[in-house]
């Protein structure tokens, strides 16, 4: 008993305990639920297995590939864009000398913004009646109001602008972390022997970022599935699901359908995308870290 | 020297440019909170506002009739109220069971710590909305779902593994030999732990603490699901809520607005020192 009070059981036991009954056990009944015809409407169907049932019609549902696909490469065009807006934004930060603390204080406005709430003001400055934006466009001669959230790439592009502006300043601020982290030394060396600012760039700055490149990624990758509120608010997954993404897809077959037994199975693929995403940032985070030890 | 008059020049250009586009959403929702209907929906568009008036935030509060779309769709003050207990208590509770998993992880090694560590990462990477499903069918089974009880206690397991991670860091800065010294001079672990480690990791525990309350205070795709009714509907289920009527209120959607944003801006400019140190601290150094 006195080994087990002293030892990292105790502590980590209320942490397992939560994590256990909220998050594994939850994740067990989707497991099996993804194996039954489970329908809301009818309780029964929760005890008949049906075996993969389920994940075959997924694999022949063009509308399931569809919304994987688009899912994808939302969040590959999208993470990118953010990773390079952010390292501009922070380069040019680390540039200002003056008021460089009250900028960075304004780039974390967007961090504070609920999704719903990001989804809202994107909404409203879209809209092709009242937005904003149209509004603007007006006043330089385009009479013709652009239908942003009601054309379904226009409509895309939108719900992309709305996720880059919200997500941009994660990487902005840690990246500006990282640059006032660099050790002036080599930076100068490397002037005198005679470098130009782009190979400082590429040979110091660029290297010594990099785990923080990954830790930005990291922390990213854990709320990828935050852009379901903003879409869900901006269009709902219209205009005729050519905004659907596939967390939008799965409240829609689980909550509105009743489908639990197929909606359980489509949010099992869904996890096992983001698991590799994070997963795979937090190997690369690992890798940079022992590679900047070893220097 | 001109070529360094024109980088300065550029810099600041692009600086401002920066600032607009990152302020201009979040103002002029701000603004349209403040304005009659009917200049929101003037066209073509008036952009100096003829007058101002707090008429949607007194029909938001209290149901009253001067608003200019009568009575507000959404029960504010009782979706403020669940807001409120939910936040407040998932966070404490949240910050509580992490900080004590976080010193386990910083002070002890034993088999498979990284795995353990590791896959209570991955659990907060489920999307909510999946996560949602199993539990609603849970919850709807055990007849706690439409509870503030059913939502704080997801909300405490969905901020749990931040906490670890944040205040894990932090412990793991402090020189073990400081609380041992203490001991030596016949501090209990408990003593030590109260006197010394937890006072020098104030300001991780606290960033730790703002992270959970803005993910409870700003989260909607579990709760709009496990919420049912005004019992335990939170503010940003009430924004959603709006969109259901016919004709869409903005000015009246721009209040509640501005209202779910005040607290979570109060805050986070409190301690937004801690809040990076805190992010790149457990991350980098770890």
């Amino acid at each position: 008993m006195k080994k087990f009070l002293n030892g990292p059981w105790v502590l980590l036991l209320p942490t397992l305990i939560i994590l256990t009954c909220v998050v594994l056990l939850p994740l067990l009944i989707s497991l099996w639920t993804s194996f039954t015809p489970f329908k809301l409407t009818k309780p029964d169907t929760l005890y008949r297995f049906v075996g993969f049932r389920n994940y075959e019609r997924l694999i022949g549902d063009i509308d399931f590939w569809i919304a994987f696909g688009r899912t994808v490469l939302f969040l590959a065009i999208a993470l990118n864009l953010e990773l390079v807006f952010g390292l501009g934004i922070a380069l040019l930060i680390n540039k200002i000398t003056y008021g460089q603390r009250t900028l960075r204080t304004l780039m974390m406005f967007p961090m504070m913004f609920s999704p719903i709430l990001v989804g809202f003001q994107w909404k409203y400055i879209f809209n092709d009646n009242i937005g904003l934006l149209n509004n603007f466009l007006r006043e330089f001669g385009v009479i013709q109001p652009i239908p942003w959230l009601v054309d379904g790439v226009l409509a895309n592009i939108s719900i992309m602008a709305a996720e880059i502006w919200s997500s941009t300043s994660v990487f902005a601020i840690l990246l500006l972390a990282g640059l006032l982290g660099i050790p002036k030394d080599p930076l100068e060396a490397a002037r005198v022997d005679g470098c130009n600012s782009w190979q400082v760039f590429k040979n110091i700055t660029l290297p010594f970022l990099m785990p923080f490149v990954f830790i930005a990624m990291t922390i990213r990758s854990l709320d990828v599935a935050r852009a379901y509120d903003i879409v869900q608010m901006m269009t709902g997954g219209g205009p005729a699901k050519r905004t659907e993404l596939l967390w939008t897809l799965i409240s829609r077959t689980g909550y509105v359908d009743a489908k639990m037994g197929m909606a359980n199975a489509m949010s099992y693929i869904s996890i096992f995308l983001s698991i590799a995403f994070t997963f795979f940032f937090f190997y690369k985070l690992m890798q940079s870290r022992q590679q900047l030890s070893y220097e | 020297m001109n070529k360094k008059q024109f980088q300065n020049i550029l810099i600041w250009t692009s600086a401002i440019l920066l600032i607009i586009l990152i302020m201009t959403p979040g103002l002029w929702v701000v603004l349209t909170a403040f304005r009659p209907q009917v200049d929101v929906m003037a066209k073509p568009p008036v952009w100096i506002p003829r007058n101002l008036s707090f008429n949607q935030f007194e029909t938001m509060l209290f149901g009253g009739s001067e608003g200019s779309m009568g009575r507000s769709p959404v029960p504010v003050l009782s979706y403020l109220y669940n807001s409120v207990v939910i936040s407040f208590t998932s966070t404490f509770v949240a910050v509580l069971v992490g900080t004590i998993g976080g010193y386990g992880f910083a002070r002890h090694n034993f088999k498979f710590k990284n795995g353990y560590f590791l896959m209570i990462m991955l659990t907060r990477t489920i999307p909510g909305i999946s996560l949602s499903l199993p539990i609603f069918i849970l919850f709807s089974r055990i007849g706690i779902i439409d509870t503030h009880f059913g939502i704080i206690v997801v909300f405490v397991a969905l901020n749990i593994p931040f906490t670890v991670w944040l205040t894990d860091g932090f412990f793991r800065q402090i020189p073990r030999a400081m609380s041992e010294v203490a001991m030596t001079d016949g501090c209990t672990k408990l003593q030590a732990f109260w006197h010394i480690e937890l006072p020098l990791s104030k300001s991780g525990i606290a960033s730790a603490g703002i992270f959970a309350f803005l993910i409870s205070w700003n989260e909607y795709a579990l709760v709009s699901n496990l919420a049912r009714s005004t019992d335990s509907k939170t503010l940003t289920v009430g924004l959603m809520d709006f969109t259901a009527q016919f004709t869409i209120n903005w000015p009246g959607m721009c209040a509640l607005a501005v209202f779910i944003i005040i607290p979570a801006l109060l805050l986070t400019f409190l301690v937004q020192k801690h809040l990076v140190s805190g992010l790149t601290f457990g991350g980098v150094k770890g």
